[in-house]
């Protein structure tokens, strides 16, 4: 989400046929799916809608320092003034009155496996989820069976001088470094859901790698155990330090239930000098959620920036990763891929800004959508004055299984520098029948051939991932063509 | 029990025009049938016909394997019942490895191995199929590089047909059907894949080779040869049959039937077999 897509999305929409409403049908029942009591065992849990005593509140409980509040209290202001946006997806059913804004976690497990519904066990077990993960994906407990690897690595990690932890502790424990950069490279005034998530984060990962370090294991955010992990407006700060290389991953594939209805975070990162950073994100929330998230990567001179992104959940996604290439040499990739099921809208894509020379960035998009889903590609490729010799590659494959289904793109070019090589192509592509019998005649089912097909159109972005999760991944996409989830 | 595919009086239309009119054809387990005939004489909807493409409509006659009717049965099913066919032009398909395909063909196509103990499938051994597909590879020469590429996804017309009989050796059916898999190969490409097939070849394990050219019928030595006319088989005969047409083409076949040329214009445009 940015300000700088809204006024995109209005001059787009002349030209483009109305969204159509999501399909309320296949929402109810994807809903349905996942939907299960909440028993509210919380420390806290705040009334509905949105007031500043609320914003004080939460800064006060978290014992924060008094510019943190400050920029919250602006956050919300400029969250309050700033109207909803009516580009890229529906949002006029969002009602901020009715939601819950911070939810305090006791701690505790919040909910017993026994309440846990066969549904969700079943995806699971699908899945082939590990069961101590089961239970903390499904909220039901926080042990996890890789505690004492994840234990050692920390302990590695220490030596090293990384920093990983939640960002409320490093807010307390790191206040010059997270005051430094914290909203510099998404500042409250970037967009409407970057003023709600300043209000109101809770969560989200601190992570600093020093000069010269390379961070050889991915850092799963899901290790980190904190209930608040998951949370609504959760904030996420990287800083690569000159040099340093990390991989961070965060999300799972299985599907990851909230009972809220809004998920609005933001991820700031900052890769500086030769560094070289990965983040990885699988999103597959339940089918009732908003997902409007702001993720941005300053890449500094000779650094390199990969954004890795699958959205699979949701109700409408808009996410639209973006690299700022602001040194000389910087390199940027954003490879997205989406799936938009039943009353789904996945609004995603990329945005590569060219503010230096010799910079260079490669987008790829792979959407896929089934019954009567959307998938929309949006991206913008800019070249400032000034950034001779600038390099970008844009790619979108959309592929309909369905005549119900949707696609379409909205690629932006901003170039004001002749030298610029800018390459944009894009296919939307249907399962023909002569694959489909192909397939058949060596005795795959007409699900499997499908699935393997689908599959193999994800398999750029899916050699990308460690091996559990592609292995995971796959198993999804599989369940989610025999029909056999939801 | 020896299987035998029998195909009786069958009649197939492709969007409303008919290709086959009134075919009868016996093949069983340990035979080699070869049909041979002019372009535009139905062939190769008579191979996608049996496998079971859904464009192809059988509006008169029954097909059935070991009793079964092949009709009632999609595409896998048949498979799963030990029909193979080779495709005259295979398809791609990208972002799938050679080699996880055929695993998936595999387990497919043996259900035993999907039986479940503890509510989790057995699994066959990851090894054991490997070196399968490796002794297979080196029965054709197809480079084990190829097992790590995409399905047919930049293979050459010559790779595409190679690839197409190693799946068969890994499959190994009751009964394969062949669809000019020697169209566009060298000679020594015919060689190598003729004695893929003649691997297979046992009691178990029956073919019907459709193609233009006797050179791999040397080597595959069938039991019976049939010409095919304007959707019809309208001589059969022993491997002599294909050395005569070798020699003499088709001519003296079409008149002793009585048929007129089959290169009319109005043929050609709607026959799959025109596509070569």
């Amino acid at each position: 989400m940015s300000d700088h897509e809204e006024h995109l999305g209005e001059r787009k929409s002349q030209g483009v046929a109305i969204a159509e409403k999501p399909q309320r049908e296949g929402f109810e029942r994807d809903y349905n799916k996942y939907d299960f009591r909440d028993p509210e065992q919380y420390a806290f849990k705040a009334e509905k809608g949105i007031s500043r005593e609320l914003v004080e509140k939460i800064s006060a409980m978290k014992g924060e320092p008094r510019w943190m509040l400050e920029k919250r209290l602006e956050g919300l202001e400029i969250f309050l003034s700033k109207p909803t946006p009516t580009w890229g997806g529906d949002l006029s059913e969002l009602n901020y009155d009715e939601m819950c804004y911070y939810i305090k976690p006791t701690g505790e497990e919040s909910r017993s496996w026994d309440e846990v519904p066969d549904k969700i066990k079943e995806t699971f077990d699908k899945l082939g989820i590990p069961e101590a993960e089961r239970k903390f994906l499904a909220g039901a407990g926080a042990q996890y069976e890789s505690e004492a690897v994840y234990h050692n690595l920390k302990e590695e990690w220490a030596k090293q001088g990384v920093i990983f932890m939640d960002s409320d502790s490093g807010l307390q424990q790191y206040p010059e470094v997270f005051q430094k950069y914290w909203g510099t490279v998404i500042p409250a005034a970037d967009n409407k859901f970057a003023a709600l998530n300043t209000a109101f984060w809770s969560g989200g990962s601190f992570v600093y790698i020093p000069e010269g370090v390379e961070v050889n294991i991915p850092l799963q955010a899901y290790f980190r155990i904190n209930a608040e992990n998951m949370g609504q407006f959760e904030r996420t700060l990287i800083i690569a330090d000159k040099g340093s290389k990390v991989h961070y991953l965060e999300g799972c594939t299985a599907p990851t239930y909230s009972s809220r209805s809004l998920h609005s975070g933001v991820i700031e990162l900052i890769v500086n000098e030769g560094a070289q950073m990965r983040y990885t994100t699988i999103q597959n929330w339940s089918t009732n959620m908003y997902n409007l998230v702001t993720q941005r990567a300053l890449v500094y001179q000779d650094a390199s920036m990969e954004w890795v992104d699958a959205n699979l959940g949701s109700h409408l996604t808009m996410k639209y990763p973006s690299v700022y290439l602001l040194g000389k040499g910087a390199r940027g990739e954003i490879l997205s891929v989406a799936y938009a099921g039943a009353g789904q809208h996945q609004d995603t894509g990329g945005k590569a800004i060219h503010a230096a020379p010799y910079t260079t960035s490669r987008i790829t998009s792979k959407s896929i959508s089934k019954d009567g889903g959307r998938a929309s590609y949006r991206g913008l490729v800019k070249v400032v004055q000034g950034a001779t010799g600038v390099k970008s590659n844009v790619m979108c494959d959309a592929l309909l299984l369905d005549e119900r289904s949707r696609s379409d793109t909205y690629p932006y070019i901003e170039v004001d520098e002749d030298s610029a090589t800018i390459g944009h192509e894009a296919t939307v592509g249907k399962v023909g029948e002569d694959q489909i019998f192909y397939l058949m005649s060596r005795g795959l089912s007409e699900s499997e051939a499908l699935s393997m097909i689908v599959l193999g159109f994800m398999e750029p972005f899916t050699r990308e991932l460690p091996m559990e999760y592609a292995i995971e991944f796959n198993r999804l996409i599989q369940l989610e063509m025999s029909g056999s989830v939801g | 029990m020896t299987g035998e595919l029998a195909i009786k009086n069958l009649h197939v239309q492709i969007e409303g025009k008919e290709i086959i009119r009134g075919l009868d054809l016996y093949v069983k387990q340990g035979e080699i049938h070869a049909i041979m005939g002019p372009n535009g004489s139905g062939k190769s909807t008579l191979a996608l016909t049996l496998m079971g493409h859904p464009k192809y409509q059988v509006t008169q006659g029954t097909i059935s394997y070991k009793g079964q009717d092949l009709l009632a049965l999609s595409p896998d099913e048949r498979a799963r019942a030990g029909l193979f066919l080779a495709f005259q032009y295979p398809f791609e398909v990208s972002g799938v490895p050679l080699s996880r395909f055929l695993l998936q063909a595999v387990k497919a196509r043996a259900p035993e191995t999907k039986a479940q103990s503890n509510g989790r499938p057995v699994r066959r051994p990851l090894g054991q199929f490997r070196k399968l597909l490796h002794e297979k590879m080196e029965i054709l020469k197809v480079d084990k590089s190829f097992a790590g590429r995409y399905l047919n996804e930049g293979f050459s017309g010559g790779e595409k047909k190679r690839v197409e009989v190693l799946q068969m050796l890994v499959l190994q059916p009751e009964i394969a059907i062949l669809d000019e898999t020697d169209s566009g190969l060298d000679i020594d490409s015919v060689k190598i894949v003729a004695q893929g097939v003649n691997s297979l070849r046992g009691p178990e394990f029956g073919a019907l080779v459709i193609t233009h050219y006797q050179r791999i019928l040397n080597y595959l030595k069938p039991d019976f040869v049939h010409v095919m006319v304007k959707g019809r088989l309208v001589k059969s005969g022993g491997s002599e049959l294909a050395e005569e047409l070798e020699e003499r083409g088709y001519d003296w076949i079409l008149q002793e039937v009585g048929a007129a040329s089959t290169e009319s214009a109005e043929e050609k445009g709607a026959d799959p077999d025109e596509r070569s």
